[in-house]
């Protein structure tokens, strides 16, 4: 570790504060928002200080959405418990799928292998709404529309490149002698594959899954095209919070709170193995 | 040679990657290996050696030919049911396993009772030197503590065949001497058949019953270490196997009453009848042109026809190591008397007819050491 004076960490300080501030306020005040009425959030000048209601988590959890003119029935609730399904099934599924593929084509040079790899990356080039509409046709014709399996399967454009090749790099970076090593002491190849590769690529697994499970979960296009409200996820859902009588600040804000609510909890735990996973040291050898 | 427990049938290993030119690795390797022997498998860096190893233990596939390992045809086998275990080049430790786990991983796998494990773990890490680390993991030990333990993982289990890759290259000369003690007991001791690669020749002397020497992929000869060092098959094995390596000089052959080697812009060997016998001259044959080839421990020095200009002497503290000027070339000498010829003084020296290793000029192959010709 290098030496540093007093006044230059005092400074690194200082900088860290404002990148932190510059960072976390809009969340911070989202926050805060959630806690608000409309009138509060939208007075002139805005100010920091306000009596607190639950009202606006009331309302996403009743579903009953109360406006100047009149009671809406929201479906939020619905929508953030469809996220977590979509979002979880549609990794859980990816990583079935694509830890396996990972390490075949990290491990096995077969012909073509690299072609695939490729064109399965390539589905990440094309604009989402390009393959929607023929997407849109065939999914009429399979009877996949507003179906939760048509969502995950489509979701599985998004999730499965994004695993391979952030697993496959990390499979590749283990030496495949330690490997050999565990094969040759008399275990078979899948046995190999699950007690020593997938271990030692943990990290890298734990980091593409969640990052699939992010790009999911803020899907936006896929679903409102695919499907009827009762199938849509919480991006879909906030939809609604636009009404006639105005736009309802307070219980958007309620509801962003409680939809990065998962995904920051998955984050925090996720982090766990991460950090696990680079205190074991170094894995190439 | 007892019974074989390895054999190595016309082996061939190409690899094949795309884009890039294929590389033959092996060529044609035909090699058998008797039950307990212990076999060392020398040659210069990418000649093949590790891919004949990866062969035997199935990481690679053979592209044609085939090995029999205890009666049983392997090369389509699994590693697994290979019966082969192997220290790797790379130590190839598992990282988040402790040096204990490691090396008992194997025999964990074997079923063996939890008191037998301990034993022979605690065997095996004595035998290396590794006793205070084995509660360590792999990133918080040394490179040739690493190295250790991989030959001890690989040595714990029962197996066929032993394959070590460079077990000790790692390690400094004292260290590497008493471990190489230790191994050859326990090679033996226990019959293990085994085949280990290294670029240490005394190394390969002291342990290895025969040594394999390999050059492009291709085995040059696979011989005790004595017939290596007395009757090279050909000039590759005589300038690889020995230090310092023989000493070697193009000549132009002149069979008469006497048979003389004019080296070319230098001196001339030349022996009566008496001395080269006939056989040696029939294995002569008609040629015009030979390579011919003399130790440097046989160069005599002090007397004889021929004179050399010496370019320095060296005296290593048992052994002087004189270099020579020989037709442009440096010749060699190692003399265990202390010389006392300074650079620039004039050396007589003379080549005994026993001593001469002569080569065909173009194939390299040898055609006689000393008083006999060489077979094949
Ligand atoms: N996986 C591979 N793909 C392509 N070529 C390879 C591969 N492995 C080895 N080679 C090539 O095959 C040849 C033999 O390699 P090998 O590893 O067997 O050499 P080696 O005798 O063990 O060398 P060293 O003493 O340096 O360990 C080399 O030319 C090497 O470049
Ligand atoms: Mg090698």
């Amino acid at each position: 570790m290098e030496h540093t004076s007093g006044l230059e960490r005092a400074l690194r300080g200082v900088a860290l504060a404002l990148i932190v501030v510059f960072f976390l306020f809009p969340i911070l005040w989202i926050f805060l928002m959630s806690f608000q009425t409309n009138e509060e959030i939208l007075r002139i000048p805005p100010s920091p200080f306000f009596t607190p209601t639950l009202g606006n988590y009331a309302a996403l959890i009743s579903g009953k959405l109360t406006t100047v003119s009149g009671t809406l029935d929201i479906a939020f609730m619905r929508n953030l418990w469809n996220s977590v399904l979509l979002s979880t099934a549609s990794v859980a599924i990816a990583l079935v799928l694509g830890v396996p593929a990972a390490y075949a084509f990290a491990r096995f040079k077969f012909r073509l292998g690299e072609d695939i790899a490729f064109t399965l990356l390539s589905f990440r080039f094309a604009p989402p709404l390009l393959v929607l509409l023929p997407l849109s046709l065939y999914f009429q014709q399979l009877g996949l529309t507003d179906t939760y399996a048509g969502l995950i399967w489509v979701y599985q454009l998004i999730a499965l490149p994004l695993i391979l090749w952030i697993v496959r790099g990390y499979f590749e970076d283990i030496s495949p002698d330690i490997e050999h090593a565990y094969r040759v002491a008399g275990h078979s190849w899948w046995s190999t594959f699950t007690r020593i590769a997938v271990p030692l690529a943990g990290p890298g697994i734990a980091a593409a899954g969640l990052l699939a499970f992010i790009f999911c979960w803020n899907n936006f296009v896929f679903a409102l095209i695919l499907a009827s409200a009762d199938k849509q996820p919480v991006t879909v859902g906030a939809l609604a919070f636009v009404t006639a009588s105005g736009i309802q600040y307070g219980q958007i804000a309620a509801a962003i709170v409680l939809s990065v609510t998962p995904t920051l909890a998955l984050a925090l735990y996720a982090q766990r193995y991460l950090v696990e996973g680079l205190s074991l040291g170094a894995v190439k050898g | 040679m007892s019974q074989v427990a390895l054999s190595i049938q016309g082996v061939d290993k190409i690899y094949r990657r795309r884009g890039r030119p294929p590389v033959h690795a092996v060529r044609t390797l035909d090699m058998q290996v008797g039950s307990g022997e212990i076999v060392a498998l020398l040659g210069s860096s990418g000649c093949g050696k590790t891919s004949t190893l990866r062969m035997i233990a199935g990481f690679e596939d053979v592209t044609s030919g085939s090995i029999t390992l205890a009666g049983r045809r392997i090369d389509r086998l699994e590693p697994a049911s290979r019966g082969v275990t192997m220290a790797f080049e790379g130590y190839s430790l598992y990282p988040p396993l402790t040096v204990r786990d490691n090396i008992a991983f194997a025999l964990k796998s074997a079923r063996l009772p939890a008191r037998e494990v301990d034993k022979t773990v605690e065997d095996m890490a004595r035998l290396v030197d590794i006793e205070p680390i084995l509660d360590r993991y792999p990133s918080s030990i040394s490179g040739g503590q690493q190295q250790r333990a991989s030959l001890a993982r690989a040595l714990a289990r029962r197996a066929d065949l032993y394959l070590l890759d460079e077990p000790m290259g790692q390690l400094e000369p004292q260290l590497r001497a008493i471990l190489r003690g230790r191994l050859k007991n326990l090679l033996v001791e226990r019959g293990m058949t085994s085949i280990f690669v290294t670029h240490d020749q005394t190394e390969a002397n002291a342990l290895a019953d025969r040594i394999a020497v390999m050059e492009g992929g291709i085995l040059q000869q696979f011989a005790d270490p004595k017939t290596l060092r007395e009757r090279p098959a050909n000039l590759f094995v005589a300038t690889f196997v020995g230090e310092p390596p023989m000493n070697v000089f193009a000549a132009t052959v002149a069979v008469g009453d006497r048979v003389s080697f004019a080296v070319d812009d230098g001196p001339v060997f030349s022996f009566s009848s008496n001395e080269l016998p006939l056989d040696v001259r029939d294995a002569i044959g008609g040629r015009k042109r030979a390579t011919i080839g003399v130790r440097p421990h046989a160069v005599r020095l002090g007397a004889g026809p021929n004179e050399a200009r010496v370019v320095s002497n060296q005296w290593l503290g048992d052994q002087s190591h004189l270099a020579m000027d020989v037709a442009g070339k440096l010749m060699v000498a190692v003399s265990h008397a202390r010389i006392a010829a300074r650079s620039g003084d004039l050396v007589a020296f003379r080549v005994g007819a026993a001593d001469l290793h002569i080569f065909d000029s173009d194939t390299g192959a040898a055609v006689s050491h000393g008083l006999a010709p060489a077979c094949g």
